[in-house]
């Protein structure tokens, strides 16, 4: 009458589906020549630590080009990544306070 | 671990492609009162089939009656009621009838003094087919039951309720295994499609159905009746103004808090009074839980993984209560929020858990708000302005000292916020919220700061009769985390 009397079967609860992975790029061999994004992501004092960042790569002589998020506690806007994808090879941000 | 074991199929019915076809039970009265009448087709030579679904002797008397002890043939033919009797023609039904109705009898047999002796109308029963849960059931047994998710096989030398937990589902604590009738049954719960997308569920942005939150409801120990709560909790938990991914990955303690508002609180057992946010009170302990188990099993949101927390907090198990809205004299919650008392909503709000306000001594409103402002003030940290949020819930011997001045609601909600301002040199550094302060407000010194945001203090009334306490559950209150009020639909 029944399906394998002996064996239950539970349902998945889950989303069945492991997000997908991006592979992260590999770590350039060199910076030398490359534009360098930096990410303010709204945390405390991630301006302070940024900025001093900013100043010892361009004194460097690195092109740096500054970007925010609105708040920390939210995924980056599309926009804003799309704008660092099209305007710098690397990006260093400033995570947690 | 995906299962390939075929399930049953209910077995062909096997009819005649003319004739018809009778479905009875013993344990009802019409068919018993129509028994010898199918016995007399029988004997007078019309073809009829006849399945009993208790007792394979009965009708009394009749040979070759078919016991449909596993239902499926009335499944099969979709039987509602008892008796039944369905004419076929070349193989399709041609009609069909329930009870007991002389004149239908006598028209579908053709039969024109069928039944004479008998009454002119007796009602039909409700077939076995449809006895609580039994649907449910049959729809499992018999592979029809429509849902989309991965049937995970228990080999039977394991648990399940350790199953469970090597799965990574568990909360830590046992889980109901949600099996598939189980999480039938629990889908009878709510008017909606299983197929329904909620919304997409951080942190993996996954879509998150119906179906998916019925599975997290069983495990949570749910009960069918509390899935449109458990339902609008995530749908709450999804608006983009309460940043469920900012909740669930800061570093902060907060739980998604659940406050239920309207007649589905009382009508499913929620507990709005004493112990209102303890242990006890099976919807209040289930339904914030199986918020949580939704949170981790579908957005892939884990402690040490994207959830963050330092502490974390109780909450993170369970966190859900009713406000109390008996005595009518302050607008609830879900009423500052537009909706008419009557509705049932729920409100999703941060919280770290319980600070107590006691203040046994205060008579007059003016000495409780101290109290309370005393006890905010001091949130996170005594220098702390904005990035803070509070309900507090006004236990019934407190709201009695306003209600007997005659403050409102927002009376008091003013006289805190008064109470509640900062000045520069108590504002602890970098802890003043969003950005920078404009040149003015550091040079001014007599300029005042607000600790909440405007909606980022509120009051809701909970709690038990006897004792001069309030709670403040206190949360992330930031520009981006904010509570988030939604209408229950069943």
């Amino acid at each position: 009458m029944t399906e394998t009397s002996a064996e239950v079967f539970l349902l998945d609860p889950t989303a069945e589906s492991s997000p997908v992975m991006m592979p992260r790029l590999k770590r350039p061999a060199s910076i030398e020549g490359m534009t360098i994004g930096l990410l303010d992501i709204a945390k405390q004092r991630g301006d302070v630590f940024l900025d001093r960042l900013d100043e010892r790569l361009t004194t460097n002589g690195f092109k740096v080009e500054r970007f925010a998020k609105p708040r920390f506690s939210i995924v980056a806007p599309d926009a804003l990544k799309q704008e660092m994808q099209s305007r710098v090879q690397v990006v260093i941000e400033g995570l947690a306070d | 671990m995906l299962e390939t074991a075929e399930r049953a199929a209910a077995a062909p019915l096997n009819l005649p492609a003319d004739g018809l076809v009778a479905v009875v039970k013993r344990d009802c009265p019409t068919c018993v009162l129509v028994a010898p009448l199918i016995k007399e087709l029988s004997d007078r030579g019309v073809p009829i089939t006849v399945y009993s679904q208790d007792d394979p002797s009965f009708p009394d008397g009749l040979s070759g009656v078919r016991y449909d002890d596993d239902l499926g043939s009335s499944f099969g033919l979709n039987i509602e009621f008892v008796p039944t009797v369905i004419r076929m023609e070349a193989g399709r039904e041609a009609e069909r009838i329930f009870g007991w109705s002389r004149a239908q009898w006598q028209a579908l047999t053709g039969i024109p003094d069928l039944g004479k002796t008998l009454p002119d109308m007796r009602p039909a029963c409700g077939s076995k087919t449809t006895d609580p849960g039994m649907q449910a059931r049959l729809k499992v047994r018999f592979s029809q039951t429509g849902l989309a998710s991965r049937r995970i096989p228990v080999p039977r030398e394991i648990d399940p309720l350790e199953l469970v937990h090597e799965r990574g589902w568990s909360d830590g604590l046992p889980l109901v295994p949600p099996t598939e009738e189980r999480v039938m049954l629990m889908l009878e719960g709510t008017a909606r499609d299983p197929k329904e997308v909620v919304g997409l569920m951080p942190p993996n942005r996954v879509e998150c159905t119906v179906e998916k939150i019925a599975i997290n409801a069983v495990m949570a120990g749910c009960k069918p009746e509390y899935l449109p709560v458990v339902i609008t909790a995530v749908e709450a938990a999804l608006i983009p103004e309460f940043g469920l991914h900012g909740v669930l990955a800061t570093t902060n303690a907060v739980a998604p808090v659940i406050m239920v508002n309207g007649p589905i609180a009382k009508g499913i057992g929620m507990n709005s009074k004493g112990n209102v946010l303890g242990q006890g009170f099976r919807a209040n302990a289930t339904i914030g839980r199986a918020l949580q188990l939704v949170v981790r099993n579908v957005g892939g949101g884990r402690p040490q993984e994207v959830d963050r927390a330092v502490f974390g907090n109780p909450g993170k198990y369970t966190f859900c209560f009713a406000e109390d809205e008996d005595d009518g004299i302050w607008p609830t919650y879900a009423e500052e929020r537009g909706f008419k008392r009557g509705t049932s909503t729920v409100t999703l709000f941060p919280g770290d858990g319980n600070t107590p306000i006691i203040d046994h001594i205060s008579r007059e409103p003016e000495g409780l708000v101290q109290s309370y402002a005393g006890c905010l003030r001091s949130l996170y940290n005594p220098g702390q302005i904005n990035d803070v949020s509070a309900f507090i819930l006004v236990s019934p011997e407190h709201a009695q000292v306003f209600y007997d001045a005659g403050w409102s609601k927002q009376r008091v909600k003013d006289e805190l916020y008064a109470r509640l301002k900062l000045r520069r040199d108590e504002i602890l550094e970098g802890r003043q919220g969003i950005g920078s302060m404009k040149p003015e407000d550091l040079t001014d010194p007599n300029r005042l700061f607000p600790k909440f945001r405007t909606g980022s203090l509120n009051l809701a009334r909970a709690g038990g009769s006897a004792g001069k306490y309030s709670a403040i559950i206190s949360g992330l209150g930031s520009i981006t985390i904010n509570p988030c009020i939604k209408e229950v639909r069943l």
